[in-house]
C-alpha cells in the first residue's frame, strides 16, 4: 500500500474535490466533509508510525517512480526518523485547523476548507520527497494556498502580508532551484537526494550551494535578519493560517538544512556553522527582548516563533546527537505549542476582535477554563519542565554546552526572555482587574473549542512527559546523519577526517 | 485528387491552401448572423491540417522537397500542429468577442488562416526566400486583421504601428539575408551553413549580415529593444486578434530562429549568441519592470509577452561553449518547450479577457478583474492558475518552461552562464509581483458595484476550462511534452 502517497493526494483531492463542489449556501456539509477528509488523511499517517522501523536510518515505505523521463525527475518518496513525524504533525494540525475554523468562517467556507487541505497534502508531500525536483515542486506550491488564506481571510494589512510572504520565500526558492540544477549537472544527470548525499564536491562548490540552500530555508525558518515576513503574515493571516504557519511551515525549512546543506555540503556546514550560529543566537536573544515590547499578541508570538526557531538552527549547527535530536524534538513541540498559542489567541479575537493586550485584562474571571488551557500553553512556551517546550530546549542547551560553554550559555538566556514575555502576556491578559467592560461580557469557550485546545494539551503534556518514542524514532537517523557530515567529501585525498 | 499526391510532404500546406480558398469564397454565399458555416468550416479545416501535421510528424523523417526549397521535418511539423492548435483555440474564443465587437466577418476566418499558412511556409522553409515569403504572408494577413475594427482610432493606430515598423523589420531581415547571400553565394540553407563551416567566407560581412538577421528576427519575437510595437499592438488591437498576434506567430518565430541561426548559421553561433544574451537579459529586466506599471491588463500581457520571449531566447545561448555542441539539442529544445507552454498558458489568459469583455465594450482593465473570485470561483481559479503558471509556480506548466530553460543553462557548467541563470531567476521574481496582482485583485479585492454578467458562450467556457486544465496537467505530467520537443529538435540538427 503506498501509504505516503496516500498522505499526500488524499488531502489534495478531497481538497480540490471540496473546492469544486462545494457551494457556499452548504457550509455546514462542508465543514463536515472536511473534518472527515482531514480525519481520513490524518488516519493513513498512523500506520506509518506503527510500521516504523526504529532500528535502521534507511529511508522506509519508499516509493520510486519515473516522473518526468527527459530530465531523470523521478517520483521518489521515502521517510526516515527525521521526517516520519513530520508527516504526522502535519495531518494533526490540519484536524485541528478544521475544528478551529469550524463557526469562525461563514464566507466561501469551501475555499477555506479545501486550501487547508491541499496545503496539508503539499507540506506533507515536502517532508516525504526524496527527488530534488519533486521537493521543489512540493516547497513552492506551498506558497499558493497559504498566499490566498492570508490575503481572502486575513486582518486589514492582509494584502501587504501576503506580498510579502510569497516574494520573500520566492526570493530565496528560486536561488535553491539554481542549486538543484547545478547538483543536477554535478552528479551527471540525477536529482535524487540520496545520490547527491554521496556526491563528492569540491570546496568552492559546497560553499556556493551551501549558501544558495541557506537563503531559501533562512527565509521559511525564519532566521534573523530574513524574518521580517513573518510577523506581517502572522499577524494579518486567520487563526488557522498562523497555526499552520507556526506549526509547520517554518519547520519545512529547518527540515531542508538537515535533508540538503548539512549532508550535501557538510564541509561548507562544518566550515560556516559559527556563522548559523551566530544568526541563532541573535536570533535567541535579540529577538526574545523584541518580543517583549510587542502591543499585539499574535506578534509576540510570532517574535517568539521566531526565537524558538532560533534554538532550533543552533541546535542542528552544534553537531552533536543530543543538541540536534534536541533541536528536532524542539520542532516538534513547538508545532503544538505554538498551534495551541495562536488557537487562544484566536478565541479571544473571535469574542472581542482586537488582539491587543491592552484591550484585556482579568479574563481568568469570566472565562476561567480557557484561561487554564491558555496558562498551561503559555508555560510551556517558556520551557516549564513536564512540558513538551521543556524537552527540546533542555536537550539543546546540553547539547550546546558541551560544544563550548559561552554558546551554551548565551543560548540558555532564552529561560529567562522566553519566560519573561511569555508570563507577562498572560499577566496583563489573563489576570489583574477588569478594565474593559466588553470582558466582562465574555462567555466561555464551548465545546468544539474545549476539544481542539483539549487534545493540544494532552499532546503537549505526554510528549513533556515521555519524549521517547520521539527521540527513539530520530536516534538512529540522526546518528547517521552526524556521521555522514563529519566525513569529508572534498575530493582531495589529503582531506582530513 | 491526384496533384495532391505530387508533393506527399507538404500535405498540410497544400491543405491548408485549398481550405482557406474554399473559405474565402464559400463565405460569400453566407448569411448566417453568426456566421457559423464559415466558422465551422474554418475549424473542420484547421482540425485537417492538425492532423496531417501530427501524421508527418509520427512519420518522423526530414525530407527535402521542391529542389530543396522545403524541408518536411519532425520539427516543422510538431510546431504546425501546435500552431494549428493554437488558431483553433483561438477562434474559440474569438467568436462571441468578435461577434459583439462587429468584426465577425469572413474576412477573420480567411486572413487567420493565410497567417497560418505563412507560419507553415517558415515552418519548412529550407531557404532564405522561402522564408520570407511565408513571414511577409503571416505579417500581412496579421496587419490587415489588425486593422479590421476600422472605425476605431486605437485600432488604426495599431494597425499602421505595426504596419509600418513591421515593414522596417521584414527589411532589415532581408538586407541581412542579402549579406550572408553576397557573402555565401548561396540562399539555400544547407549551402549558407556549408560555406560559413568552411570557412573561407569573409567573416566581417557574415557578422555585419547576422547583425541585420538578429535585429529583424528581434522586431518580429518583440524582444528588447526592438519591443516598442508589441504593447501598442497589444492593447489597440481587437484582443480576439491580439491573440492571433500572441499565439501561433510566435512557434513561428521560434522556427524561424531556429531556421536561419541555427540551421543556416551555427558557424556564427559565438557571435549571435553575445547579442542574444544581450536581447534576453535586456527583454526580462524592461518588460518586468514596465510591467508593473501597467493598468491596462492587455498592456500588462504585452510586456510580459516580452519578458517572457526574453527567458525562451535564452534558452538558445547556452548551445555552443567553446565550439563545442553538446548541449545545442538540450538548449534548443528547452526554448521549444518553454514557448509552447508559453503559448498554451498565454490562450487561456487572452481567453480570459475576451470572457470578460461585454456587449461592444472592452474590459482590459486590470480593475475590471476585481473581486472575480466572487462572482465565478471557477474562472476566477482558471485565471490564477494562468497567472501562477506565467510567474512560473509549480505545479503549473510555466514552472517547467523555466525549468528546462535554466536547466540547459547551468548543465553547460561554465560560470558565465551559472550567473546568467542567476540573473534569469532574480528578474523573474520581479516578474512575480504583477502576476500575483492579478491574483490578488480576483481573490482578495470586492467586485465592482455593478459587475456585468460573464458573457460567453457554452463552447468558449468549455475549452477555456480545458485549457487551464491543460496547464494544470502538463505541470504535473511534462515528461511527454518534453520528449516530444527534444526528440524534434534532435531530429532537426541531425539532419
Amino acid at each position: 500500500m503506498p501509504l505516503l502517497s496516500l498522505a499526500i493526494w488524499l488531502p489534495i483531492f478531497s481538497g480540490l474535490l471540496l473546492l469544486a463542489l462545494g457551494r457556499a449556501d452548504q457550509a455546514r456539509l462542508v465543514r463536515w466533509l472536511a473534518l472527515l477528509a482531514a480525519l481520513a488523511s490524518f488516519a493513513v499517517t498512523l500506520p506509518l508510525m506503527a510500521g516504523f522501523d526504529n532500528a535502521t536510518a534507511a529511508m522506509q515505505f519508499q516509493e520510486n517512480l519515473s516522473w518526468i523521463e527527459s530530465l531523470h525527475v523521478r517520483y521518489h518518496l521515502g521517510v526516515d526518523g527525521i521526517s516520519v513525524w513530520f508527516v504526522l504533525l502535519t495531518a494533526f494540525i490540519t484536524v485541528i485547523v478544521v475544528i478551529a475554523g469550524w463557526e469562525v468562517i461563514t464566507e466561501r467556507v469551501n475555499q477555506y476548507m479545501g486550501a487547508f487541505l491541499i496545503l496539508s497534502g503539499i507540506m506533507i508531500g515536502v517532508f516525504c520527497a526524496l527527488d530534488g525536483m519533486l521537493f521543489y515542486v512540493f516547497f513552492e506550491a506551498t506558497l499558493i494556498p497559504m498566499y490566498i488564506i492570508i490575503g481572502v481571510w486575513g486582518g486589514p494589512r492582509r494584502v501587504y502580508a501576503a506580498f510579502k510572504f510569497f516574494l520573500y520565500t520566492l526570493a530565496g526558492s528560486l536561488l535553491m532551484l539554481v542549486a538543484l540544477i547545478f547538483l543536477y549537472f554535478k552528479s551527471g544527470g540525477s536529482f535524487d537526494i540520496l545520490t547527491w548525499h554521496k556526491l563528492p564536491l569540491a570546496g568552492e562548490a559546497q560553499s556556493l550551494l551551501f549558501f544558495a540552500f541557506l537563503l531559501a530555508f533562512a527565509v521559511k525558518v525564519p532566521m534573523w535578519p530574513v524574518h521580517t515576513w513573518l510577523p506581517d503574515a502572522h499577524v494579518e493571516a486567520p487563526t488557522g493560517g498562523s497555526v499552520v504557519l507556526a506549526a509547520i511551515m517554518l519547520k519545512l525549512g529547518a527540515y531542508g538544512f538537515l535533508r540538503f546543506s548539512m549532508p550535501i555540503a557538510p564541509d561548507a556546514s562544518r566550515e560556516y556553522a559559527w556563522f548559523i550560529i551566530a544568526l541563532s543566537l541573535i536570533a535567541v536573544v535579540y529577538i526574545g527582548l523584541v518580543a517583549l515590547v510587542q502591543q499585539d499578541m499574535k506578534k509576540l508570538v510570532a517574535y517568539s516563533s521566531i526565537a524558538h526557531m532560533g534554538f532550533v538552527t543552533l541546535g542542528f549547527f552544534t553537531f552533536n546527537e543530543l543538541s540536534m535530536s534536541g533541536a528536532l524534538v524542539q520542532m516538534i513541540s513547538h508545532g503544538f505549542v505554538s498551534g495551541a498559542m495562536f488557537l487562544c489567541i484566536g478565541v479571544l479575537y473571535d469574542r472581542l476582535h482586537s488582539r491587543e493586550i491592552a484591550t484585556y485584562g482579568g479574563v481568568v474571571n469570566t472565562m476561567p477554563t480557557f484561561a487554564a488551557f491558555a496558562v498551561f500553553f503559555a508555560m510551556a512556551n517558556c520551557g516549564l519542565p513536564g512540558t513538551a517546550g521543556f524537552v527540546g530546549e533542555w536537550m539543546v542547551i546540553l547539547g550546546a554546552v558541551q560544544y563550548n560553554f559561552l554558546i551554551g550559555a548565551l543560548a540558555s538566556t532564552t529561560l529567562v526572555f522566553g519566560a519573561a514575555y511569555t508570563l507577562w502576556m498572560v499577566k496583563r491578559v489573563y489576570f489583574g482587574p477588569i478594565t474593559n467592560p466588553d470582558v466582562k461580557e465574555l462567555t466561555d469557550i464551548n465545546g468544539r473549542e474545549k476539544l481542539m485546545l483539549g487534545v493540544l494539551a494532552a499532546a503537549v503534556l505526554a510528549m513533556g512527559l515521555y519524549p521517547k518514542p520521539f527521540t527513539d524514532t530520530m536516534h538512529v537517523s540522526v546518528n547517521e546523519l552526524l556521521k555522514h557530515i563529519s566525513v569529508s567529501k572534498l575530493p582531495a585525498p589529503a582531506a582530513a577526517r | 485528387m491526384q496533384w495532391f499526391l505530387l508533393f506527399p510532404d507538404l500535405l498540410p500546406e497544400v491543405l491548408l491552401l485549398c481550405c482557406a480558398l474554399v473559405v474565402t469564397l464559400a463565405d460569400l454565399w453566407v448569411k448566417h448572423p453568426r456566421r457559423a458555416p464559415t466558422y465551422w468550416l474554418t475549424q473542420l479545416s484547421l482540425l485537417l491540417v492538425a492532423g496531417a501535421h501530427w501524421y508527418l510528424f509520427d512519420a518522423g523523417q526530414a525530407v527535402y522537397t521542391m529542389g530543396g526549397m522545403v524541408v518536411s521535418d519532425p520539427l516543422g511539423h510538431l510546431l504546425g500542429f501546435f500552431a494549428s492548435i493554437a488558431v483553433m483555440i483561438t477562434l474559440v474564443y474569438a467568436r462571441g468577442y468578435a461577434a459583439d465587437h462587429d468584426i465577425l466577418k469572413g474576412e477573420l476566418f480567411s486572413l487567420s488562416l493565410f497567417s497560418l499558412l505563412g507560419i507553415f511556409i517558415m515552418l519548412s522553409a529550407n531557404n532564405f526566400l522561402v522564408t520570407y515569403l511565408g513571414l511577409e504572408l503571416m505579417s500581412l494577413s496579421l496587419y490587415a486583421l489588425t486593422a479590421l475594427r476600422r472605425d476605431q482610432a486605437n485600432a488604426t493606430e495599431a494597425a499602421m504601428k505595426y504596419f509600418v515598423l513591421g515593414a522596417l523589420a521584414s527589411g532589415f531581415l532581408l538586407y541581412g539575408l542579402s549579406m550572408m547571400f553576397g557573402a555565401t553565394g548561396s540562399l539555400a540553407i544547407p549551402e549558407v551553413f556549408a560555406a560559413i563551416s568552411s570557412g573561407r567566407v569573409n567573416h566581417a560581412v557574415l557578422v555585419f549580415g547576422v547583425v541585420f538577421v538578429v535585429a529583424g528576427l528581434a522586431f518580429k519575437l518583440g524582444a528588447v529593444p526592438f519591443h516598442m510595437w508589441v504593447p501598442d499592438v497589444y492593447q489597440g488591437s481587437p484582443t480576439g486578434v491580439t491573440l492571433l498576434l500572441a499565439g501561433a506567430p510566435k512557434l513561428a518565430a521560434f522556427a524561424l530562429t531556429f531556421r536561419l541561426l541555427v540551421e543556416g548559421m551555427s558557424g556564427l553561433a559565438a557571435d549571435w549568441q553575445q547579442m542574444l544574451v544581450l536581447l534576453a537579459v535586456a527583454s526580462m529586466a524592461i518588460g518586468n519592470l514596465a510591467a508593473i506599471a501597467q493598468t491596462n491588463l492587455k498592456r500588462m500581457l504585452a510586456y510580459s509577452t516580452i519578458a517572457q520571449i526574453g527567458f525562451m531566447l535564452l534558452g538558445f545561448t547556452p548551445t555552443v561553449v567553446q565550439s563545442a555542441t553538446t548541449s545545442a539539442a538540450n538548449g534548443y529544445s528547452s526554448a521549444m518547450f518553454y514557448l509552447v507552454s508559453y503559448v498554451l498558458t498565454t490562450l487561456g489568459t487572452f481567453g480570459m479577457v475576451m470572457l470578460l469583455s461585454r456587449q461592444g465594450f472592452e474590459s482590459d482593465n486590470l480593475s475590471d478583474l476585481k473581486g472575480l473570485a466572487r462572482r465565478s470561483p471557477w474562472y476566477a481559479a482558471v485565471m490564477a492558475i494562468f497567472m501562477f503558471s506565467l510567474a512560473g509556480i509549480p505545479p503549473t506548466v510555466g514552472f517547467y518552461g523555466k525549468l528546462a530553460v535554466l536547466q540547459a543553462l547551468v548543465s553547460t557548467g561554465d560560470g558565465f552562464y551559472i550567473g546568467l541563470s542567476v540573473v534569469a531567476v532574480v528578474l523573474s521574481l520581479i516578474g512575480a509581483f504583477y502576476y500575483l496582482r492579478v491574483v490578488k485583485l480576483m481573490y482578495f479585492d470586492e467586485p465592482a458595484a455593478d459587475p456585468h454578467p460573464i458573457a460567453g458562450g457554452g463552447d468558449v467556457r468549455l475549452v477555456l476550462s480545458l485549457n487551464g486544465l491543460a496547464v494544470l496537467v502538463f505541470g504535473i505530467l511534462p515528461g511527454g511534452l518534453m520528449a516530444l520537443c527534444s526528440q524534434a529538435v534532435i531530429k532537426a540538427l541531425s539532419s
